[in-house]
C-alpha cells in the first residue's frame, strides 16, 4: 500500500503532535482541505482541474448550442421574426466565440490536463499552480466575454471582428470591449497552459519513455501547445490594438484615419489559422487512441501519424491568407497561399489513411466511442474535401461569405473536433469516474448527432452555392429559387436538423446523469486498452501511480498484458490489469509528497476580470485589479509549490506504511 | 526512494531533457514573447510613414540621447551577467550588489524613455496624433513596461535574498530573471535599429 502524505489540516483532531501548516511565506496559511468545495477551488491536482475544465466547457457548449438553435429558428422561414438584426449579429458572434474559445479549446484542455500526465507516467504537471491559474483565468475570461449580454449587448462584429465593424461607429455598445478583454484573458490561460504542458511532456516522462514511445494523444497535444505558444501572442497584439483604438482613441484600424484595414485581418488569421489546428488536433489524438483499442491492433504507421501532426504544426503557419483571398492581396500572394493550402491537405490525408488502415483487418468492436471515432473519419473527410475547394482561389472567391463556408467549417469542427471529444468522453469516462457511460444511450446519442449534423450542415453546401450569404439575419421568399435548389426547403431542413442534433446532445447529458446516479462500477480495464493511463485505478489515485512505471514499448500497458507466442506469433494474454496493478502496489514508492494546494492561483486569476471591468468602466477599478494581481504575484513567488517536509506528517515507524490521505 | 518525480523536478533534477522545468518554461515564454514583439514591430513598420498632420519620425527622434540610454540598457546586461556569476558562486553580497546596479541602470533607461516621451509630446506627437504616434508609443511603451516589470523583479529579488527566503534554487532564480532581462535588452536592440536608426 502506498502512502501519500499530505500537510495536516489546521486544528486536526490531535494526532500526536500534528504539525500545522507553516506560514513562513506570504500572508496566508496553505489550504489543506481534502474534501468539500475547498478541495476543488484551491486544488492544483491536474485531474481535478481537468474535470473542472470539462464542466465549464460543457456549460459553455450548452450556451453556445442555445445560441445556435436561436440562429436556426430565425432562419427557418423567410423574414424570420425571432431575433432582431442587432441581436442576430450578437448571436452569431457569440455562438462562434463561445464554441471556439469557451468550449472546444477548454474541453481539449480538459483532456490534456487529465491525461497527459497519466499517459507519460507522471504524477502531475510541471507547474501545478500555473495549471490552476490557467483554469480560473479561463473562467474569468468566459464570464467577461458573456457578461456583455447583460450590460448593454454582446459583441456583434463576427468572431473575426473585422474592421470597421469592430470600431465604435458600427459597434457602439461595450460588447466588443468585453469581447476583446475577455479573449485577452482566456489567451493568458491558453499561453500559461501551453508552457506548462510543453514542459510537462518534454521533462516529466517516465523512465524509458522516449518521444517516439509517447501515446499519439500526448504527441498531438504537444503540437497543439506549440501552436498556442506562438499563435496566442499574435492575437494578443491584435486585441491590444483593438482595445487601444476603442478605449484610448488610437486609430489602428480606422481607414478614414489612413489605417490599413488588412492589418487586423493579417494579425487575426496568423493567429486564426493555427487556431483551427488547435481545435482539431486534440480530437485527432483522441481517435488515434480509440481506433487501435477497438480494432485490437496497434495504430497503423505511428511515426507517420506523429510526423504528419508535426508537419501540420509547421505548414499551419503558412496558410493564413487563404481566409483573405477576397481582399485583393495580389496574384503572387494568392498563388503562394493557395498552393500551401493544398499542401496542408497532404499530412491530413496521411492521417485519414492511417486510421483507415488501423481498422483494416482489426477485430472491430463498435462501442459508442468507436462510433464517434469512425464518424469523425467520415465527416472530417467531407469537411476536408470542401476545404480543398476553398484552396482554389477563383472558386473560393465565389464561396466567400456564403453558407458554403459555414457548411465546410461545421463539418470539420462539429464532425471533426466535437465528434473526437465525444469519442473521448465515452472512451475515458470509466477512467475518470470509475463508471461506464451507458453504451445503448451512447449509440443513440451518436446516431441523433450524426443525422442531425448532416441535416443541418449538409444542405448549407447547397444554399451556399445558391448564393445565400452568411451573417444575414433574414432571407426572403423572392430569392428562394425553385425545385431541388429551393433554399426555403433546405433552410427548414437545416433548422430541423439542428434540433435533432440538440436532442442527441441532450441524450449525452441524460447519459451522464444516469451514469452518475448508477452504482455500477466499471471494470479496471473495460476496453482492453493500450496506454499508461489505464495502468492505475479508476479514478486514479491522487498521486496517479503507486510506482512510476519504466517504459519499454510504445503501448506499454498492452505489452505488459500480452506477449507474443514464439511458435504461433499470436499475441497471448499473460497478465490482467489487476495483476499489473497488484505488482505496482507491492513495489509502491514511499513518502510521496504531492504539490500542495494554494490560494494564489484563484486570487491572481480573480484580479484579471477586475482589471478588464476597470478598463471599460472606470480606471480606479482597474488599479484595484492590478493591485490584486501584484499582491498575488508576490504571495505566489514566496510560496514553494510543495510544502516543506516539516509540514507533512512524519511517516510511521517501521516500513513506513501509514495511510494519511484518502486515496482516489 | 525518498521523493517523487514531481518533487525532483521542482528542484531541477532528473527531468527527461536534463533542463530544469523552470528554465525550460522561461525559454518557452520568451519564445512566445518574440511573436508579441514581432506583431508590434510589424504594426509600427507598416504605420511609421503615416504621420498625417503630425510630426515625422525624423523630426522628433533625438538619436544621440536615445543612443546613450540604449548604451545604459546594454550595460545592464553586463551587470546582470555579473549578478548571475555571483549567484552561482553563492556570493550573496555580490549578487545583491549587481542585481541592484542592474535595476538602477534599467530605471535610468525607463527614466530616459519618460523624458523622451515628454519631449516628443511637447513637439506635438501625442498618442492619437497620427498612426505613427499610436504605433510608436504602443511599441516602445510595451517594451518600457517589460523593462519596468524586470526592474520590479530585480529589486524584489534583492529584498528576498536579503531576507534569505528564496523558494527553490537561488542561483537558478537569479538566472531566470537574467534570461528575461537579456531578452528585453535584445528586443531593444532590434527596436532601436528599426525604429530610430533606419530612416523612414
Amino acid at each position: 500500500m502506498a502512502i501519500i502524505e499530505q500537510p495536516a489540516p489546521v486544528g486536526a483532531p490531535a494526532l500526536p503532535a500534528a504539525p500545522t501548516p507553516t506560514r513562513t511565506y506570504g500572508a496566508l496559511r496553505r489550504p489543506v482541505a481534502t474534501t468539500g468545495w475547498k478541495s476543488w477551488v484551491f486544488t492544483v491536482d491536474h485531474k481535478k482541474l481537468g474535470i473542472m475544465y470539462g464542466v465549464v466547457a460543457m456549460f459553455f457548449f450548452i450556451v453556445g448550442g442555445i445560441e445556435a438553435l436561436l440562429i436556426r429558428l430565425q432562419l427557418a422561414a423567410p423574414n424570420g421574426k425571432v431575433l432582431s438584426a442587432d441581436v442576430y449579429n450578437q448571436m452569431f458572434t457569440m455562438h462562434a466565440t463561445t464554441m471556439v474559445f469557451l468550449f472546444v479549446m477548454p474541453m481539449a484542455a480538459a483532456f490534456a490536463n487529465y491525461f497527459i500526465p497519466l499517459q507519460i507516467g507522471a504524477r502531475d504537471v510541471a507547474f501545478p499552480r500555473i495549471n490552476a491559474f490557467g483554469f480560473w483565468t479561463l473562467v474569468g475570461g468566459g464570464i467577461i466575454v458573456n457578461l456583455s449580454w447583460f450590460l448593454g449587448g454582446a459583441a456583434d462584429g463576427g468572431w473575426f471582428m473585422y474592421a470597421p465593424n469592430s470600431g465604435p461607429v458600427f459597434s457602439p455598445s461595450h460588447g466588443v470591449d468585453f469581447w476583446a478583454l475577455g479573449l485577452q484573458i482566456t489567451g493568458i490561460a491558453s499561453l500559461t497552459g501551453a508552457i506548462n504542458l510543453i514542459v510537462t511532456v518534454l521533462n516529466m516522462r517516465a523512465p524509458g519513455m522516449s518521444l517516439m514511445k509517447m501515446p499519439v494523444f500526448t504527441w498531438l497535444q504537444l503540437v497543439v501547445q506549440f501552436l498556442l505558444l506562438f499563435a496566442i501572442p499574435v492575437i494578443t497584439v491584435a486585441l491590444f490594438l483593438l482595445s487601444f483604438q476603442r478605449n484610448f482613441g488610437a486609430t489602428f484600424f480606422d481607414v478614414s484615419a489612413g489605417a490599413d484595414p488588412l492589418l487586423w485581418q493579417h494579425l487575426f488569421w496568423i493567429f486564426g489559422h493555427p487556431e483551427v489546428y488547435v481545435l482539431i488536433l486534440p480530437s485527432f489524438g483522441i481517435i488515434s487512441e480509440v481506433l487501435p483499442v477497438f480494432s485490437k491492433k496497434p495504430l497503423f504507421g505511428y511515426p507517420f501519424v506523429v510526423f504528419s501532426g508535426a508537419a501540420i504544426g509547421f505548414v499551419g503557419w503558412g496558410v493564413w491568407a487563404h481566409h483573405m483571398f477576397a481582399s485583393g492581396l495580389g496574384p503572387v500572394s494568392v498563388a503562394v497561399f493557395s498552393i500551401a493550402t493544398m499542401a496542408i491537405a497532404i499530412p491530413t490525408g496521411v492521417k485519414i489513411v492511417n486510421w483507415t488502415m488501423t481498422l483494416w483487418g482489426g477485430k472491430l468492436r463498435f462501442t459508442a466511442a468507436m462510433h464517434f471515432a469512425v464518424g469523425l473519419i467520415v465527416l472530417f473527410t467531407i469537411g476536408g474535401l470542401s476545404g480543398v475547394t476553398h484552396s482554389v482561389a477563383p472558386s473560393d472567391t465565389q464561396q466567400t461569405d456564403t453558407y458554403y463556408i459555414v457548411a465546410h467549417f461545421h463539418y470539420v469542427l462539429f464532425g471533426g473536433a466535437i465528434f473526437g471529444l465525444f469519442a473521448g468522453f465515452y472512451y475515458w469516462w470509466p477512467k475518470m469516474f470509475g463508471k461506464q457511460l451507458n453504451e445503448r444511450l451512447g449509440k443513440a446519442n451518436f446516431w441523433f448527432m450524426v443525422i442531425g449534423m448532416n441535416l443541418t450542415f449538409g444542405p448549407m453546401h447547397m444554399i451556399g452555392l445558391q448564393g445565400q450569404p452568411r451573417r444575414m439575419y433574414v432571407w426572403t421568399e423572392a430569392r428562394a429559387g425553385e425545385g431541388f435548389f429551393n433554399i426555403a426547403f433546405w433552410n427548414m431542413v437545416a433548422s430541423i436538423g439542428a434540433f435533432i442534433l440538440a436532442f442527441g446532445v441532450l441524450l449525452f447529458l441524460i447519459n451522464v446523469f444516469k451514469t452518475t446516479r448508477s452504482k455500477e462500477v466499471a471494470p479496471l480495464d473495460p476496453w482492453d486498452a493500450r496506454t499508461l493511463e489505464w495502468m492505475t485505478t479508476s479514478p486514479p489515485k491522487e498521486h496517479n501511480f503507486d510506482a512510476i512505471p519504466t517504459v519499454h514499448h510504445l503501448d506499454e500497458f498492452f505489452h505488459r498484458k500480452y506477449e507474443q507466442d514464439p511458435n504461433t506469433h499470436e499475441m497471448k494474454q499473460v497478465a490482467t490489469a489487476e495483476d499489473i496493478l497488484r505488482e505496482q502496489e507491492a513495489n509502491a514508492d514511499k513518502h510521496i509528497h504531492m504539490p500542495s494546494p494554494s490560494y494564489w492561483p484563484i486570487v491572481l486569476a480573480g484580479g484579471l476580470p477586475v482589471i478588464a471591468l476597470g478598463i471599460i468602466y472606470s480606471i480606479p477599478v482597474a488599479i484595484v485589479g492590478a493591485a490584486i494581481v501584484v499582491l498575488a504575484l508576490f504571495g505566489w513567488s514566496l510560496e514553494p509549490s510543495t510544502a516543506p517536509d516539516s509540514d507533512f506528517d512524519p511517516p510511521a515507524s517501521g516500513d513506513g506504511t501509514k495511510e494519511l490521505a484518502p486515496l482516489g | 526512494m525518498a521523493d517523487t518525480a514531481v518533487h525532483h523536478a521542482e528542484h531541477g533534477h532528473h527531468t527527461s531533457t536534463g533542463l530544469s522545468n523552470n528554465k525550460l518554461g522561461m525559454w518557452l515564454f520568451l519564445g512566445s514573447e518574440c511573436l508579441l514583439f514581432g506583431g508590434l514591430i510589424s504594426t509600427y513598420m507598416i504605420y511609421r510613414g503615416r504621420v498625417g498632420e503630425g510630426p515625422r519620425p525624423g523630426n522628433v527622434f533625438d538619436i544621440p540621447f536615445t543612443s546613450v540610454s540604449s548604451f545604459v540598457l546594454l550595460m545592464s546586461s553586463l551587470t546582470m551577467v555579473l549578478a548571475v556569476a555571483a549567484a552561482q558562486k553563492r556570493d550573496d553580497r555580490g549578487t545583491t550588489l549587481w542585481l541592484t546596479v542592474t535595476g538602477l541602470l534599467g530605471a535610468t533607461f525607463v527614466g530616459g524613455q519618460m523624458y523622451e516621451f515628454t519631449a516628443m509630446y511637447n513637439e506635438g506627437l501625442g498618442y492619437t496624433t497620427s498612426l505613427f504616434g499610436s504605433a510608436f508609443y504602443t511599441l516602445t511603451g510595451f517594451h518600457g513596461v517589460h523593462v519596468t516589470v524586470g526592474i520590479i523583479m530585480l529589486f524584489s529579488l534583492v529584498a528576498i535574498i536579503k531576507r534569505s527566503n528564496v523558494p527553490g534554487d537561488k542561483a537558478e532564480v537569479v538566472e531566470l530573471v537574467g534570461l528575461y532581462w537579456h531578452f528585453v535588452d535584445i528586443v531593444w536592440i532590434i527596436i532601436f535599429t528599426l525604429v530610430y536608426l533606419i530612416p523612414a
